[in-house]
């Protein structure tokens, strides 16, 4: 789960994390007020989970109260690549000395902890690392080590951060690896992380990407949910239970496995279709969770024909086809569908269906001649 | 022969008494697999239909002599397992649990490399091992695999690995053994681990690499046919079109950046001389043809 700034802001500040004095405003007046709580001039920034808002000029300063509002007016209701902006974070604006860049995330060939930090920051780590990629100093951290205040502060040098920067930057990060690790983050980045004029260092942006999998021991997470217009879909498919992802295309998917749904996703493609979608319905296809599946995509009005892949290992094919007939006489489909089911007792499954099959319910006995006749029906 | 594991492994499996560890536990052990014990906290002295029930993996070691374990607990409890595991002596892990917090993983992952270094890790989140007609440790259907080789198969995903499986075996070519190493960030074996051992196997002769986006083992392991295998590799990518920056089902599926496509991954494998086949089922065909014209 990504995290909007002002949401890893505060997580930040849970790991004593300093960031600039500041607050959300989903208003004009609350933008204003918001300012004045924070001191002149401030900084109004659009809230996305996306990057380079500050190109698209969803990042603006403001030195007065007309300056805040102008500002918030513009950038309320913006489009930033597909992101419609419905809430700002205004905060007072540091006086900036250098930026710097700072990141933990798991380096997964190496199976360990990846540190990076430059003193190249405010700019898009990538480009640094194409161009420059010495300016970057990387460390590993064992996760059995962790990562202590000397070694940051070697790290912090070998990265030649400004003087005046070290110690202070050698402290955050211990907190901000502390924030990583405790925190469950898939991603903690700071960019720009800044020394002020006055010789502080704190965080100006934060990217936080959470992991999912350890919801079960943060409760607090809770409200960082939502917030962003999801696609209707994908909420749905969420309220479901389903492992859905909405693309654009016009054949809807519903497979078992996450590897057997990419690589049908990728057998219409080659045969001259698109998928209006990713799903997985996991190991099992009983008639509940087949059901939810077709409501799903029936409410996907691009949909012009279903490709049903399943593939029976444990979950035997005669099973799943009662599943299916028991989920189409539940749910009436808008688009004729084609199942491809195989593996164990395929045959039994099989029979099972053919009483059922139709101009509207097809079968076919291979993964690439269901994408075929998939594909024809969307035309 | 197989790899990693043959039908003189003895397993215990963690996790018996639950549902999913009895329903595949006694699956395995229907299908051959010598499983001597299962752990429990708490339900030591019971059984699970003749098979005893110990607290601890030291005593059911102990009692059984048991070397490997398949790891079948909640993903909050996974890690601990696991070390426990290779606390008491046991060599082989298969962890089937999915949804595993990345950090316990990473942090479980290096615990065992310090401190057990002679306990191989298979998993977490995969399907498991099988050894048609020998043995089978984890959630693969066994009427699916046909014993007898000449092909290894190693696989990143759960349901392609079955279905890989399925394409060999109804055209008749057996396996030898076959590895699901799953589909998380932190797997305990990798592909070159399996790509190293099926080279050294004599009885497998071709091997058979399936892999999707996101990281970059395929890359990595693609460098290492080029330089150190003999034995014909057919590769299979899934994820040809997911969309950068969205979780294909897997912790491990995404495209971040340029990072983790398929096209780069299958023009790894392709420059390191593999043949790389674009859907299953051409997969399939593809190492039927070079079966059929092994020496």
């Amino acid at each position: 789960m990504d995290l909007f700034e002002y949401q890893g802001k505060q997580y930040f500040a849970r790991f004593g994390i300093p960031t600039s004095p500041g607050g959300v405003a989903d208003t004009v007046a609350q933008a204003v007020e918001q300012a004045e709580l924070a001191g002149y001039p401030v900084v109004v920034k659009a809230q996305v989970k996306v990057g380079g808002r500050g190109k698209a000029g969803g990042i603006k300063l403001a030195g007065d109260a007309a300056k805040a509002a102008q500002a918030a007016e513009a950038i309320l209701g913006m489009d930033i690549k597909g992101h419609v902006v419905r809430r700002l974070w205004i905060e007072h604006a540091s006086d900036i000395a250098k930026e710097y860049y700072a990141s933990f995330t798991l380096d997964r060939p190496a199976k360990l902890h990846l540190g990076m930090l430059s003193a190249s920051g405010g700019v898009e780590i990538e480009e640094v690392a194409a161009t420059n990629p010495e300016a970057i100093a990387r460390l590993h951290v064992n996760p059995v080590d962790g990562l202590d205040e000397a070694t940051a502060r070697r790290w912090v040098d070998e990265a030649q951060l400004d003087e005046p920067a070290r110690d202070e930057a050698a402290r955050l990060l211990v907190r901000l690896y502390r924030c990583f690790v405790e925190g469950d983050c898939d991603l903690a980045e700071i960019n720009p992380l800044i020394l002020t004029t006055e010789g502080a260092v704190h965080a100006l942006d934060a990217k936080v990407t959470l992991d999912e999998n350890a919801t079960f021991r943060h409760p607090e997470w809770e409200e960082l949910a939502g917030g962003e217009a999801e696609d209707p879909r994908e909420q749905m498919a969420k309220e479901k239970g389903l492992n859905y992802i909405g693309l654009d295309g016009s054949v809807g998917i519903i497979a078992n496995g996450a590897g057997l749904a990419m690589s049908t996703l990728d057998v219409v493609n080659q045969v001259g279709g698109s998928a209006a979608n990713f799903l997985d319905i996991g190991g099992g296809a009983n008639a509940a969770v087949m059901s939810a599946a077709l409501e799903v995509i029936n409410s996907d009005a691009k949909v012009r024909s279903i490709l049903v892949n399943i593939f029976g290992g444990i979950t035997r094919v005669d099973d799943v086809a009662n599943g299916v007939i028991e989920a189409l006489s539940r749910v009436e489909i808008r688009s004729p569908i084609v199942l491809r089911l195989d593996g164990t007792n395929a045959e039994a499954g099989r029979a099972l269906l053919a009483p059922h099959l139709s101009e509207r319910v097809l079968a076919e006995p291979t993964m690439l001649s269901a994408a075929r006749r998939a594909v024809e029906l969307t035309r | 022969m197989s790899i990693f594991v043959d039908e003189t492994t003895t397993v215990l499996v963690q996790g018996l008494t639950g549902g999913q560890g009895r329903f595949h536990g006694l699956r395995n052990r229907d299908y051959g697999t010598k499983v001597l014990a299962g752990v429990t906290p708490g339900k030591g002295g019971t059984d699970v239909e003749g098979v005893p029930i110990y607290d601890t993996v030291a005593e059911a070691v102990g009692a059984t002599g048991a070397t490997a374990s398949f790891v079948v607990v909640p993903p909050r409890f996974a890690c601990d397992a696991i070390l426990e595991a290779a606390k008491a002596g046991i060599t082989f892990i298969v962890c089937i649990t999915e949804g595993i917090p990345a950090q316990d993983e990473a942090l479980a992952y290096n615990r065992l490399v310090r401190e057990f270094p002679a306990t191989r890790l298979l998993g977490p989140n995969c399907p498991g091992i099988i050894s048609p007609g020998k043995t089978n440790i984890g959630i693969t259907s066994g009427d699916i695999a046909l014993a007898g080789g000449p092909v290894g198969i190693v696989s990143r995903s759960g349901t392609l690995t079955y279905q890989a499986l399925h394409e060999l075996s109804q055209q008749g070519i057996g396996q030898t053994t076959c590895v699901g190493i799953g589909g998380d960030p932190v797997p305990g074996t990798n592909f070159i681990d399996c790509l190293e051992a099926f080279e050294a196997d004599p009885e497998t002769r071709a091997v058979m690499m399936i892999g999707e986006i996101g990281g970059s083992e395929e890359e990595r392991a693609a460098e290492f046919i080029g330089s150190r295998m003999t034995k014909p590799v057919v590769a299979y990518i899934a994820g040809v079109t997911a969309p950068p920056g969205r979780k294909m089902g897997h912790a491990g599926a995404i495209i971040s950046g340029s990072q983790g496509t398929a096209q780069a991954k299958m023009e790894a494998l392709e420059t390191a001389g593999a043949v790389v086949a674009a859907n299953p089922t051409e997969a399939g065909e593809k190492m039927v043809e070079i079966v059929r014209n092994l020496p």
